[in-house]
């Protein structure tokens, strides 16, 4: 019995060194695969995580006349090291309602981009992952083609169009639609209009992406249970392409709740948006801090959803698992 | 009162033949992939559609289910022209080819889409699913997603699926094709017991010739488009009425030669391929001295060291190559012509002496009911 068990223990040590004389180049490679992972996380650390660090801290200082504008969170007198967080600009922010107002209206105008780009953009889509494949790199060049030039220069483009004098206006005018000029610019619906051609593309690409791997023979499938086109289109293509539509309403979303540029140059002064708040706070007022506390709110404003969405998501799986 | 003796032939045709496919022809530009093929089909029939891949088989049954259309000839079923119906509005479902299953709705969902579709009330439609889903033995999985399941039992699934709308004609496209090669015999003849159980008319696309004569009970082979034969497992084994039928199903010894004899009991067929005229016990529609081909079964040559006393269909040879395959061995005899027939020996057969060996003179023979004579 006790020699068993020693042989036993011998041929285990034996294995384990073997194991180690061999395996040096083994165990060096996935110490390669870790390095090959390493450098995005690495990246999205330094180019992601620090700064935002670095918003957080400001956001928790105030107003200091000095360079940079803001006072330090840590200060040492003599042998005693303190930590003074100021709460003051969240309560600020969620006290005015001028920052209520102007959150609510982002995401409102957000919130409506992302619903006419995704209407607008899945027909497109659609059609593109449907089409031949010569034909549909073609069409997704077309898709691409407006980053080619520069966004400010397509804003002002948008603006040459949506003049009072623009060319909208005097097409409708020449063929005698209406009797005067229609205010077009500076309103809601230009910045509406300016803001889904912008980002119509971040919808359709991920849309595209998801529904060219949808399998044509589901769709087969479907109309051989039964199912009309439109009935199809429902109850197989639409819940198949979920990812896509939660992804291009993302990409879409998140950005347009920040969109600064397309308010200021073709909306109107009294609508005010958080992309435009921030940018006076932190150029007008000098005010890095509270800049620093509004853009933190607008963070956590946009990745509670996404938090949300991911945990029932988990959820799900995990309930499938189950089963 | 021609009109009317017509009028009375087509219907007793239409009684026997559930389904009939007049004429149809379908092309892709200028290639012919169907052409003119003719079939009827009667009620409650398992039949195949056997041809290897490009034979037109496939667009055939795609047009039976409605996702192309004929460029000309009718398909009618049950007495009703469903030629120009689309997929949605015929009483036909296919099991597809690699199942098809909506992978975001679990077993119980795939199997209730097309009940849903007939606007069936919830508690008809849950006692459907529960029932299709006894007949497949898949209760247990019910709730599963189609990623969570086996080959097999996706398979099944799909089966069930296609069965639920209760079809007039159930369509199967190389249903157990996505299977690997051990569950594919295990599921042939389990499948055919689900079908029968049902009672549906089923048409099937292979292009496995054992799952073609395990599961149904007519076959049609197929080639360039065309049906060449259309028969039973056993008709088509043993009478294949052209050279592709007799080469495609099964394995065969062709030889090329022609008619020397033409009696309306027995045909002799004269061959270089052979030393001496081979005769058949059957008569052809032929003529003296037409080319034709023979087709003999290897199982039908028999095999032995002792010069045959009957005067023909036997020949000498040299044993070249043995393929040992256990029950059975296959010897490749090389005939002083140079022409090598194989031959199937059950073991059995080499209970008194050795089995010949490499390089062995032998004698190959078979009897006037072996051969096949071939005239296409």
């Amino acid at each position: 019995m006790m020699s068993r068990l020693l042989s036993l223990r011998d041929s285990r040590e034996a294995t384990a060194r073997t194991a180690r004389r061999s395996a040096w180049w083994q165990r060096a490679l996935p110490r390669g695969q870790s390095l090959v992972t390493a450098i995005p996380y690495g990246w999205l650390l330094l180019f992601f995580l620090v700064p935002f660090l670095f918003v957080l801290q400001i956001s928790f200082s105030d107003v200091e006349i000095a360079s940079p504008p803001y006072r330090a969170l840590l200060s040492r007198a003599e042998d005693v090291v303190s930590l003074v967080l100021n709460f003051g600009n969240y309560r600020y922010i969620f006290g005015d309602p001028l920052y209520f107002d102007a959150y609510l209206s982002s995401l409102y105008m957000a919130g409506v981009t992302t619903l006419i780009c995704l209407v607008v953009g899945y027909p497109i889509a659609y059609t593109i992952a449907r089409a031949p494949e010569a034909k549909r790199n073609t069409l997704l060049m077309l898709v691409m083609l407006p980053f080619w030039t520069s966004f400010l220069v397509r804003v002002y483009a948008w603006m040459g169009i949506l003049d009072n004098e623009g060319l909208l206006n005097q097409a409708l005018l020449s063929l005698g639609l209406i009797g005067e000029p229609l205010q077009l610019m500076h309103t809601q619906l230009s910045v509406q209009i300016v803001m889904v051609y912008a980002y119509l593309p971040f919808m359709i690409l991920p849309l595209f992406s998801n529904l060219v791997k949808l399998d044509g023979r589901l769709l087969e499938a479907s109309a051989d249970l039964g199912c009309r086109p439109w009935q199809t289109f429902l109850r197989v293509t639409l819940p198949l392409s979920k990812n896509g539509v939660i992804a291009g309403s993302m990409l879409v979303f998140i950005p347009a709740v920040g969109e600064f540029v397309i308010p200021e140059l073709v909306g109107t002064p009294e609508s005010l948006m958080i992309g435009k708040v921030l940018w006076m706070e932190f150029f007008d007022n000098n005010n890095w801090p509270m800049a620093a506390s509004v853009t933190i709110v607008m963070v956590a404003l946009l990745i509670a959803p996404i938090v949300y969405l991911h945990k029932r998501e988990e959820k799900a799986l995990a309930r499938a698992a189950q089963r | 009162m021609a009109e009317s003796s017509l009028h009375q032939a087509a219907k007793t045709a239409g009684a026997k033949s559930y389904l009939q496919i007049v004429d149809v022809v379908k092309k892709f530009g200028d290639n012919t992939v169907v052409d003119h093929i003719n079939l009827s089909i009667a009620k409650n029939d398992i039949f195949a559609l056997l041809g290897s891949s490009g034979c037109g088989k496939s667009t055939l049954l795609r047009m039976l289910a409605g996702m192309e259309t004929p460029t000309s000839g009718k398909i009618i079923l049950d007495g009703e022209d469903i030629t120009a119906l689309a997929p949605y509005e015929r009483p036909i479902n296919m099991m597809f080819q690699s199942y098809a299953l909506f992978p975001h709705m679990t077993v119980a969902q795939n199997i209730a889409f097309g009940l849903k579709q007939d606007r069936l009330s919830r508690s008809d439609i849950a006692e459907r699913v529960e029932r299709m889903l006894e007949l497949v033995q898949m209760k247990k999985y019910a709730h599963r997603k189609p990623y969570q399941l086996s080959g097999g039992q996706q398979q099944r699934v799909a089966l069930a699926r296609s069965l639920a709308k209760r079809p007039k004609l159930l369509l199967l496209d190389e249903p157990l094709g996505a299977l690997d090669k051990k569950l594919r015999q295990q599921t042939q003849l389990e499948l055919v017991n689900m079908i029968e159980q049902v009672g549906v008319t089923c048409i099937m696309v292979t292009h496995d010739q054992e799952e073609a004569m395990t599961m149904a009970g007519r076959i049609g082979i197929m080639s360039e488009g065309q049906l060449l034969q259309v028969a039973t497992p056993g008709e088509i084994y043993e009478h294949p009425n052209c050279r592709f039928t007799a080469e495609f199903i099964g394995e065969t010894n062709l030889f090329g030669g022609h008619v020397v004899e033409d009696e309306p009991d027995h045909v002799c067929i004269h061959s270089t391929e052979l030393p001496r005229p081979v005769r058949v016990g059957h008569g052809i529609t032929g003529t003296m001295g037409m080319p034709v081909w023979l087709s003999l079964r290897p199982e039908r040559v028999g095999v032995s060291r002792r010069q045959p006393v009957a005067s023909g269909n036997w020949a000498a040879g040299t044993v070249g190559d043995i393929a040992y395959l256990g029950g059975f061995s296959i010897f490749h005899v090389r005939l002083d012509s140079g022409k090598v027939v194989k031959a199937s020996v059950p073991a059995t057969h080499w209970r008194e002496e050795a089995a010949p060996t490499w390089n062995e003179p032998v004698f190959v023979s078979w009897t006037d009911n072996d051969a096949v004579v071939l005239t296409q």
